[in-house]
Formats: C-alpha cells, sequence, structure tokens
C-alpha cells in the first residue's frame, strides 16, 4: 500500500540530469528518515521507492546539486 | 539473516537530541568506557530536530524565571501529578545548558545588550527563548559527537532490550534495515532515547506518515521498556496537539505569539488566554471546534508586512520548512489569509505533555541499568531542552553504575526467540503487508481511544487491539525495510493496548482533553491525585497500579492550584490589532 507502484506520482521528484548517484553519490539515500530513497539500477538515479514521506527536507537540504525537490504528499495537500 | 554481535559498556538507542547528549556527557566524563550510539535512521539527520527548532519551550534563566517558579507552574498545568524532583533536576540544570549549547555554536535570540531575549507564552511566566537561527543545531551536536569519540552505528532499528539473568540490563537486539542482518549489542547500561509514540492515532489526512512526531518514533521504546519490565508511568494523559490542519504540523503559536499572532475562532474572536499547550487548553480548543464556533484559526493578517516577514524566515526556514510549501500550495498568506487548524490524532510523549517510561531525577528506570530521556521518559513538558538535560543526567549516571560491573550473563533463548519473532514476517510465503495492518490499527485508535474518552468505546477498541495481536502472525515482509515496518507494529499495538489500559483504570477526568472521559466526568482528587503505572503482569498482559505522588519541594497554594482551569476568555471580544 505504501510502496510506490506508479512512479509518476511521487511526491519527492529527483531532476535526473543533476543527480550524481552515478559518481556514487548517495547523501540523500543517508539523510532520510524514513529510509524510502533508493538507487535505481537501471539509470543509476535515486528514485522514491515508499509513499513514507515526512516532508521533513534533509535530502533537500543536502543534495550537492540541487537535484531534489519534495512536494507536499497529495493526501495532505 | 547473519548475526552481528557487538560489546560496548554503554548502549545509547535513539540518537535524535537526548541519545547524542547522553552519549557525549558519558565519554566526557569516562573518555575510557566504549559508548554507542545507535538509530534508526541517520544521527546526522535523525529525529525530532532535524531540522533544526523554532524556540527552547522552557528555559528556565536567571532574571526571567526560577526553577521555583517554572516547576510550579509545570506542575498546575499537570494537574498537580508530577513529580517535582524530576522536574527541578531539569529546571536547575536548564540555564547551563542553554549557556553550553550556546558555547558549541547553537544560536539563541539575543537583544542588543547580547541578553538572552526570553518572552511570556505561558499561562503565567515567561520561559520561551526563540531560535530564528534554530535550523543548524543537529549539525553543532554533530561535530561535538564526532569530537567525545562516540561511536555511532544508523539503520538499526531496536526491536527488544537484553535482560540479565539477575534482573539487570544486557543489552539490546536490532535489526539492521539495510542488510536485514540481525545484531545483538551486549552493554552494561543503556540509554533509552527513542522519541515520541508519534504513529499511534491516525493523522485526519490519512497519510500513515503524515505525523507531528518525526514519524520514525513509532513508540518502540515504550514496547521496549515495557517487555523489559520497565514501569512506566501517565500512559492515559495522552499528547493532542493543535496544528495546521492538514498539514499537521504546529503553526506555531509560540513563534507568532510575541509578535502578536494569535488563536481565534470562526467570529475571529479571541477564546483561550494563553496559546501554551496544555490538556485544558486544548480542551477549549476541541469545544470550540464541536460547539460550533469553528474553524479555529491562527490569525496574523492583522501583523506588518516587516513582521509577518520575520515570521515567514523561521516558519518557512526552520523545524518544518515544508510550511511555506503548504500554504503555498492552498494559495494561503499571512497578510490577507488566517491559518485554519485542528487538533491532532494522539500520540504518547513525555515531551509535551506527561506520559512514558517511569525515571527518578537520575533519569534511571525500574530496571537496573536501565536509563531513559526525552520524549519517551515520563519528565511532564521536558521539550528539547528537556531531552538534552536528561540525556545528560542520564549519560553522566550511568558511567558511574557501570563502574566495576561485567556484562550480566543472558540466557540465549532469549535471543532466539527475538531472532525468530523478528524474522517471521519475511520467511511467511504469503500474508498482509506490514502498512495495512498499521493503517487498521491506527484507524482503530482514532475510533476508540480519541477523547472524549468513553468507557464502552475503549474495551471495544481493547477487543479490535487483541485481534489485530493475532493478525501479526499473518504479516508479510518482502525486505528489511518492510521487516522494520512489520516490527513497529507491533510496537504500536503494545502503546495502544497500554493506552486504553491505563485510560480505563483512571477512573475519573483530568488534563484537560488529554484524558476526559464522559463516564466520569469530574477530576476526583480524593482517590485519584496518584500515578497511574503500568507494566507487564505475570500473565504477560498490562498490569495497572497506583504510585503516590512524591511530596512537593515547592508546595501550591489553594489559590495558585486551578490557575490552568480558567483558559478560556469570559466574554469572548474581538481584540484590535
Ligand atoms: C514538529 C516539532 C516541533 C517541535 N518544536 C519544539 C520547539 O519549538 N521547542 C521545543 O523546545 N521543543 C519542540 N519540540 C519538542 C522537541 O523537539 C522534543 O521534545 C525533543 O527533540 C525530543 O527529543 P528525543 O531525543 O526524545 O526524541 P528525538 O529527537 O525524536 O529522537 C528519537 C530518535 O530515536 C530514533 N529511534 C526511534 N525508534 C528507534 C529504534 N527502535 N531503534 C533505534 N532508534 C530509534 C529516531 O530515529 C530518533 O532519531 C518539537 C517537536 C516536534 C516534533
Ligand atoms: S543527494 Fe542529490 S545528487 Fe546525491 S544521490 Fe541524492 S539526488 Fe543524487
Ligand atoms: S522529505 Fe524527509 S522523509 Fe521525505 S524523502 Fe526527503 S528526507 Fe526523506
Amino acid at each position: 500500500m505504501t510502496a510506490i507502484v506508479n512512479q509518476s506520482v511521487v511526491s519527492v521528484i529527483v531532476e535526473h540530469d543533476k543527480c550524481i548517484a552515478d559518481k556514487g553519490c548517495r547523501i540523500c539515500i543517508d539523510v532520510c528518515p524514513t529510509d524510502i530513497l533508493a538507487l535505481d539500477a537501471s539509470d543509476g538515479k535515486v528514485r522514491m521507492v515508499y509513499d513514507e514521506c515526512w516532508y521533513c527536507l534533509p535530502c533537500q537540504h543536502d543534495c550537492p546539486t540541487g537535484a531534489i525537490r519534495v512536494e507536499i504528499p497529495y493526501l495532505l495537500r | 539473516m547473519d548475526t552481528r554481535n557487538i560489546e560496548v559498556d554503554i548502549l545509547v538507542i535513539g540518537g535524535g537530541t537526548a541519545g547524542p547528549l547522553a552519549a557525549i556527557k558519558a565519554r566526557q566524563k569516562a573518555p575510557h568506557l566504549k559508548v554507542l550510539l545507535l538509530d534508526k535512521a541517520n544521527v546526522k539527520r535523525a529525529g525530532a530536530i532535524a531540522e533544526g527548532m523554532d524556540s527552547v519551550n522552557n528555559a528556565v534563566i536567571p532574571g526571567f524565571a526560577t526553577p521555583e517558579q517554572y516547576v510550579k507552574e509545570i506542575t498546575i498545568a499537570n494537574d498537580g501529578i508530577v513529580n517535582q524532583a524530576t522536574i527541578n533536576a531539569y529546571a536547575t540544570r536548564s540555564y547551563d545548558m542553554i549557556k553550553e549549547l550556546d558555547g558549541w555554536g547553537v544560536k539563541f535570540e539575543k537583544d542588543e545588550t547580547g541578553d538572552y531575549a526570553v518572552k511570556k507564552v505561558h499561562h503565567l511566566g515567561s520561559y520561551v527563548l526563540p531560535m530564528p537561527e534554530g535550523y543548524d543545531v543537529k549539525k553543532v551536536i554533530f561535530r561535538q559527537l564526532r569530537k567525545a569519540g562516540v561511536e555511532i552505528s544508523n539503520r538499526l532499528v531496536t526491536t527488544r532490550l537484553l535482560v540479565g539473568a539477575d534482573g539487570r540490563i544486557a543489552g539490546a537486539m536490532a535489526l539492521d534495515s539495510r542488510s536485514g542482518e540481525f545484531v545483538v549489542i551486549r552493554a552494561k547500561a543503556v540509554v533509552l532515547c527513542t522519541g515520541a509514540a508519534g504513529r499511534l492515532g491516525l493523522p485526519s489526512s490519512g497519510y500513515l506518515f503524515g505525523t507531528y512526531e518525526n514519524p520514525t518514533n513509532a513508540g518502540d521504546g515504550y514496547s521496549m521498556a515495557y517487555h523489559a519490565g520497565a514501569e512506566l508511568s501517565g500512559l492515559e494523559c495522552f499528547q493532542i496537539n493543535p496544528l495546521i490542519k492538514d498539514y499537521n504540523g504546529p503553526a506555531c503559536a509560540y513563534v507568532t505569539g510575541p509578535f502578536g499572532g494569535y488563536t481565534v475562532n470562526a467570529k475571529g474572536e479571541r477564546f483561550i488566554k494563553s496559546d501554551y499547550w496544555s490538556g485544558q487548553m486544548i480542551l477549549e480548543f476541541w469545544r470550540e471546534l464541536e460547539g460550533g464556533n469553528g474553524p479555529v484559526f491562527l490569525k496574523l493578517d492583522h501583523l506588518a508586512d516587516e513582521t509577518v516577514t520575520k515570521i515567514e524566515n523561521v516558519l518557512h526556514v526552520t523545524e518544518r520548512p515544508t510550511r511555506g510549501l503548504f500554504h503555498e500550495g492552498r494559495g494561503v498568506d499571512y497578510r490577507k489569509d488566517m491559518v485554519e487548524m485542528h487538533i491532532s490524532e494522539i500520540g504518547l510523549c513525555g515531551g509535551h505533555s506527561a506520559s512514558g517510561v517511569w525515571v527518578d531525577e537520575n533519569a534511571r528506570t525500574t530496571v537496573p541499568g536501565l536509563y531513559a530521556a526525552g520524549d519517551l521518559c515520563n519528565v511532564a513538558h521536558n521539550y528539547m531542552l528537556g531531552a538534552f538535560v536528561f540525556g545528560k543526567i542520564a549519560g553522566e549516571d550511568a558511567v558511574d553504575y557501570v563502574a566495576g560491573k561485567e556484562h550480566a550473563a543472558v540466557d540465549a533463548a532469549q535471543i532466539e526467540a527475538e531472532r525468530a519473532r523478528i524474522f517471521a514476517p519475511l520467511l511467511r510465503a504469503e500474508g498482509i503487508p506490514p502498512t495495512q495492518v498499521e493503517y487498521k490499527l491506527r484507524r482503530m485508535v482514532n475510533d476508540y481511544l480519541q477523547p472524549p474518552k468513553v468507557t464502552r468505546k475503549m474495551e471495544i477498541g481493547l477487543r479490535r487491539f487483541a485481534e489485530i495481536r493475532e493478525d501479526l502472525a499473518r504479516i508479510k515482509a518482502s525486505n528489511p525495510h518492510e521487516l522494520m515496518r512489520a516490527a513497529e507494529v507491533a510496537a504500536i499495538l503494545d502503546c495502544a493496548e497500554l493506552a486504553a489500559s491505563a485510560s480505563l483504570f483512571r477512573k475519573e477526568s483530568r488534563w484537560g482533553l488529554y484524558h476526559y472521559r464522559t463516564d466520569h466526568e469530574a477530576r476526583n482528587d480524593a482517590e485519584w491525585f496518584v500515578f497511574v503505572e503500568v507494566r507487564k503482569g505475570a500473565d504477560g498482559r498490562p498490569e495497572c497500579f497506583t504510585r503516590p505522588v512524591p511530596p512537593y519541594i515547592y508546595p501550591i497554594g489553594e489559590a495558585e492550584r486551578d490557575a490552568y482551569d480558567s483558559l478560556r476568555v469570559e466574554a469572548p471580544a474581538t481584540l484590535a490589532a
């Protein structure tokens, strides 16, 4: 139920051009308290894999390239 | 399912607010000891203060307040049911802790002369110290952890404590939520700092993680302390907060109050005298919402543009920085719109109300060698600074406790039983996803435990909880992350049962809405001027009993006693800007 099935509705948006996970960056994955971000092996970028976001922002604030934008989860908006 | 074994002198569980201070202070006092700080998340950004804090809610600073004034105010705000020794232990160390944090680089508001700029938000005294640049707290603390040489381990979800054959604490067991390893940590003393039970009720949005508390704080610590045989206190004194509707975070009246913001009803009338969060204040809030005078709003639209900008620079930058994004999405501008507020689902939190693991003024629980600090322990209204102070007290006392002691011997069966319990959902071929069980459980918590509390409802609630306990044996997890969620559901269920049991046991009403019982409407000091405690009984079920309120250090006069009972503005009047 909270596992994401359709990637297009995620509330944590990662800009692929900016994400440097393929160069070894794991910062957002490390700091997320609910541990919902993961490396997508298919494209070497980060994505939200569980719909369990506290809209708290460490991922966005600590990303070195400004690749992450957090939205308020749909149910709360 | 590999097992990792770790041996330390002092184990600190929870690297949010209280935990880091416990670890730092233990190492500072005894640099030869091995101190391990572990967290379910990443200590760097874990806990309630991950994005900083708006203010110190309870600063006891000479010239503004004395420990005596503070202890008395908290006693009155909690209808007398407090152990003043613990509150005094905080109050007398509050100022030193602020100075120490200041020295480390935490920024507090000061006036032109360099004095701390304390504001009045409480009903009686002045204790709020704003932190307009408070976003760096966690970074500052992290530097101190490194400096003190504290070992840190992240992504370890502690699930049970280890108790030695002699009844002493012996360590803890955890699940590594990344690797799926089972981790056994042997320790001579354990400091539990796992925060509030923040995933007890279901937010009205229906979003499981749309909680007031950091949702990593599912209530694991209450469950662990309970199963280790510790005494828990005041679990009928719920945490219910006045929050931004749907966003479910603080607005926050402590920030806006000193600038001239206040709470109003639908008519634009002020109906409470103090925005300080107390059960009595929340009761008035609830009455306004239910009595046809709602919705309730936070009013800022009368303030000057530059004042609003100052407020935005706090509320939209620190603590819960997505507040701005939320308002933007709804087209709400503080300059012309009021902020719609609601009251939250229930939780358990000593830091905000008065419930938690029983500790004395040395942060000792009733299990030898086990300490608790922060939102998890029952030191009333202790908030962030109280978490720091009690963390310090616990860390330093633990150093004395372990001196000359060996690790307690443990029975291998205890470890094997826990391994089997934690990994069962992974081994099952099919079953219910943990989040679905959690959703149902928390919806039932809303249906049957949200005040006003009704005896018949709580009894039905306990039956539903018992059915869900059977469902635990049907949860299916397919990876370590889901195993973590499954373990959390079991802890939330323990919290729900304990909260219902304690609520049924106290047959009176107290603490405003926190324990408002329709079938026992009045406060009854003759019979219930006592703590309600709960521990695991010989039959493995919750056992409730009473504990006398220790004699006061600072007696409360008859005239002061009921000050928090008159929070309603008698003749509502629209205040001029
Ligand atoms: C939104 C919000 C606003 C607040 N505003 C203010 C304010 O303005 N002023 C103020 O004074 N106070 C405020 N408070 C209260 C204050 O932040 C808390 O009282 C205090 O930070 C609690 O500290 P703690 O150490 O008990 O919990 P936390 O700091 O939350 O730390 C608990 C830690 O335990 C970890 N954990 C949980 N379960 C496990 C487990 N099973 N195994 C391992 N680790 C685990 C968590 O990951 C977390 O890091 C606010 C709280 C919130 C939530
Ligand atoms: S922190 Fe930013 S750059 Fe690094 S992995 Fe995450 S999204 Fe990519
Ligand atoms: S906003 Fe918070 S919970 Fe959501 S992905 Fe970022 S760090 Fe994780």
